[in-house]
């Protein structure tokens, strides 16, 4: 069986669905014959044709808003927005329209598509190309956001969005979109889209993250496991609907919890986490919870782009502060 | 000199403001006088409906409604020449149309009194219909993607929406209609210029001499039409229709028409715009000159117009008192229709909100 990369489970989960599902199609810029910009939809139109695999007019909004009309159609489109950073004329449609007309119709009319969007920073990108925005869609209510961190989720996670009969926003972290292969066999299995996933176990201090700060996270939990911290670290990979009970659980057992993101600190998903472990966990807390995430600024050009995510030693350093506190 | 490109637009009009006939050429349907009559018949219905929704709203029975007081014409237009096969993505006041595709009057009370029931039109075709789009021509691209969908699957379905002279200068509409014409789309995008968006007139919102031209720019088939003058509507309409259908693409239609009420009841129109242009609106509406038409051709007259008027209202009575018996939905609809299944994490938020209710009780 083939050790693939993250950007490859993606284009194997497009091709299985496709191949077992008519109604499938994919759409966006360059996702035709150049097969995307970062070839996740590479040889995908050479087999399912042009109007499966549709290279749209370059014009976000028109994206968008053909998704919605597909999928009320009963087709389930995936369309694709380049780069996070170009999805924000999407928002008019994917809120107003793709997350409540399920809702507004009383459940006559439903959108069951997918947005994918390469996400994040950390590959030398030029301006509006590294964003990490996915705290805008988890307060959009009807909407899923799910982020994979590995080829096999990425994989499972797909399947189970394009199967999903609600619309989900589905982040590609693309700094670790070739960071490692791992075997992912092509079964058509989907992995379910409203659990956490406990990535280790571990004792002494809960580590929350999801996307491409998993990465920095299991990182962190080596470094600390040298000295002897153990840390439990969960991927956040299906954001909205919460799986808060898995968080809760660990946060219960280990006392002490690090959230760590790449997006701004204030009002990012890690605020929702932390105040949920407020309201749920605050008597098993044995320390304050310690957020590691970028800062309330623009995400800076590349040469200071690594000094504003969230590096290992940071969330070493918080972890270690949790540990002194008590 | 070489040119690049020619282009013009066609004006079309059959009635003009005193139902004269000023072209002899007459379309099939237009032959028909029965169903001409059906036609005006359900314009007439259309403005009683009006009338009653505004009267609900001002006894306080109704919410926030925008009226269509002068587009009877072309909504009916619209509505009476599409099949039950294909899509409708209007705005917010198409009633016209709506009600020929089988939307119910107690269901346009329903939403406009504050109910989401009233999105879930009960009868085909309005079932497969879009519901009401208020943020302005993002209908528009559903009706684009629809007609996509219908390509792909081989249907001989074409995909309508409407849009105002206001939408007509959003990126929404010009991505519809783009996108329409570069895949060969069966979209027939209509926009109802009635010359104001609220207090926005029409010579503010382009430069254009036609808002019809906007389409030649995508590619599309373009005409400007009386939007007041039912048979130039319906005509159009069902050309462009029959183009869509056959996979000689889409089309861009103009109708011309004037917003004799205020954009909504919540809208006061004095404030921007004088009398005599509305006079001069009310001069040119569109059931005078149709009833003029049908009086002439002696299938209509007083005691006709008055008999199916009081059958309008005892229909408009039924769907108000329809309306007005249905029951609040239970608080749990907020969370029932958010996602196929409730989550685990929203249910909790839906049993909170029910212990307070049956606290209360």
């Amino acid at each position: 069986m083939a050790q693939i990369t993250l950007i490859e489970a993606v284009t194997q989960a497009l091709a299985y669905e496709m191949a077992h599902d008519p109604s499938v199609v994919v759409l966006g810029e360059d996702v035709g014959v150049n097969g995307g910009v970062f070839r996740a939809t590479q040889g995908l139109q050479e087999k399912f044709g042009e109007l499966r695999v549709l290279d749209t007019p370059l014009d976000e909004t028109t994206i968008a808003g053909v998704t919605v009309g597909l999928a009320v159609q009963g087709m389930k489109p995936v369309a694709e927005a380049q780069f996070e950073g170009f999805i924000y004329p999407m928002m008019e449609q994917i809120a107003c329209h793709a997350a409540r007309m399920r809702n507004r119709t009383r459940g006559r009319l439903t959108v069951p598509a997918v947005w994918r969007a390469p996400w994040g920073g950390g590959i030398r990108a030029p301006e509006h190309h590294s964003e990490a925005n996915e705290h805008l869609f988890t307060n959009i209510p009807g909407l899923r956001v799910v982020m994979p961190s590995s080829p096999a989720r990425a994989y499972g996670l797909l399947l189970a969005a394009i199967r999903d009969p609600d619309p989900v926003m589905f982040f590609e972290p693309k700094r670790i979109y070739r960071q490692y292969k791992e075997e992912v066999p092509d079964d058509g299995e989907a992995l379910p889209l409203d659990v956490c996933f406990v990535l280790r176990d571990g004792a002494d201090v809960t580590i929350v993250t999801w996307g491409a700060q998993v990465k920095e996270a299991l990182e962190a939990a080596d470094a600390l496991a040298a000295e002897g911290i153990s840390a439990e670290v969960i991927d956040v990979a299906t954001l909205t609907p919460l799986d808060f009970d898995t968080i809760a659980e660990s946060v219960q057992k280990t006392g002490r919890c690090v959230i760590v993101h790449e997006a701004p600190k204030t009002a990012g998903f890690g605020a929702e986490i932390a105040a949920r472990v407020a309201e749920e966990c605050l008597y098993d807390l044995l320390a304050p919870v310690e957020r590691v995430t970028g800062f309330d600024t623009h995400i800076p050009l590349f040469r200071l782009e690594m000094k504003y995510l969230p590096s290992v030693e940071r969330v070493v350093d918080a972890a270690k502060r949790t540990l002194a506190a008590s | 000199m070489t040119i690049a490109a020619k282009f013009e637009i066609e004006y079309l009009q059959y009635l003009d403001a005193e139902g004269k006939q000023v072209r002899d050429d007459l379309p099939e349907f237009a032959k028909d006088l029965g169903h001409m009559v059906e036609l005006y018949k359900l314009m007439l219905s259309t403005r009683v409906f009006d009338a009653k929704s505004i009267a609900l709203q001002r006894t306080g029975k109704l919410g926030t409604y925008a009226s269509c007081l002068g587009h009877e014409a072309a909504h009916v237009g619209i509505g009476s020449a599409m099949r039950p096969e294909d899509v409708y993505a209007p705005s917010y006041r198409e009633y016209g149309a709506q009600l020929y595709r089988g939307v119910q009057p107690r269901e346009v009370y329903m939403y406009w009194g504050g109910d989401e029931r009233g999105n879930d039109y009960q009868k085909e075709p309005a079932r497969h219909d879009f519901a009401w789009s208020v943020p302005i021509a993002t209908q528009c691209l559903h009706a684009a993607g629809s007609a996509l969908a219908f390509k792909i699957r081989g249907e001989k379905r074409v995909a309508v929406c409407t849009i105002g002279d206001g939408g007509s200068s959003k990126g929404d509409f010009y991505g519809a209609i783009n996108i329409a014409g570069a895949q060969n789309l069966p979209l027939v995008a209509v926009i109802v210029n009635n010359q104001w968006a609220i207090s926005v007139p029409r010579k503010i919102q382009s430069g254009a001499p036609t808002l019809a031209q906007k389409g030649i720019a995508a590619g599309l088939f373009s005409i400007q039409v009386d939007g007041n003058d039912i048979i130039a509507v319906r005509k159009a309409m069902e050309d462009a229709l029959e183009r869509a259908r056959s996979g000689q693409g889409g089309s861009v239609l103009e109708l011309v028409t004037y917003r004799l009420g205020d954009h909504t009841t919540a809208d006061d129109a004095r404030r921007y715009r004088g009398e005599q242009e509305v006079k001069d609106g009310w001069a040119k509406e569109p059931m005078k000159r149709l009833r003029n038409w049908l009086v002439a051709k002696k299938v209509w007259d007083d005691a006709k117009e008055e008999a199916w008027k009081a059958e309008c209202d005892e229909w408009m009575d039924n769907e108000v008192n329809a309306y007005l018996e249905t029951r609040t939905q239970p608080v749990s609809a907020m969370f029932d229709y958010t996602f196929a299944e409730v989550p685990a994490d929203l249910a909790k938020q839906r049993d909170y909100v029910l212990s307070l209710e049956n606290k209360a009780h």
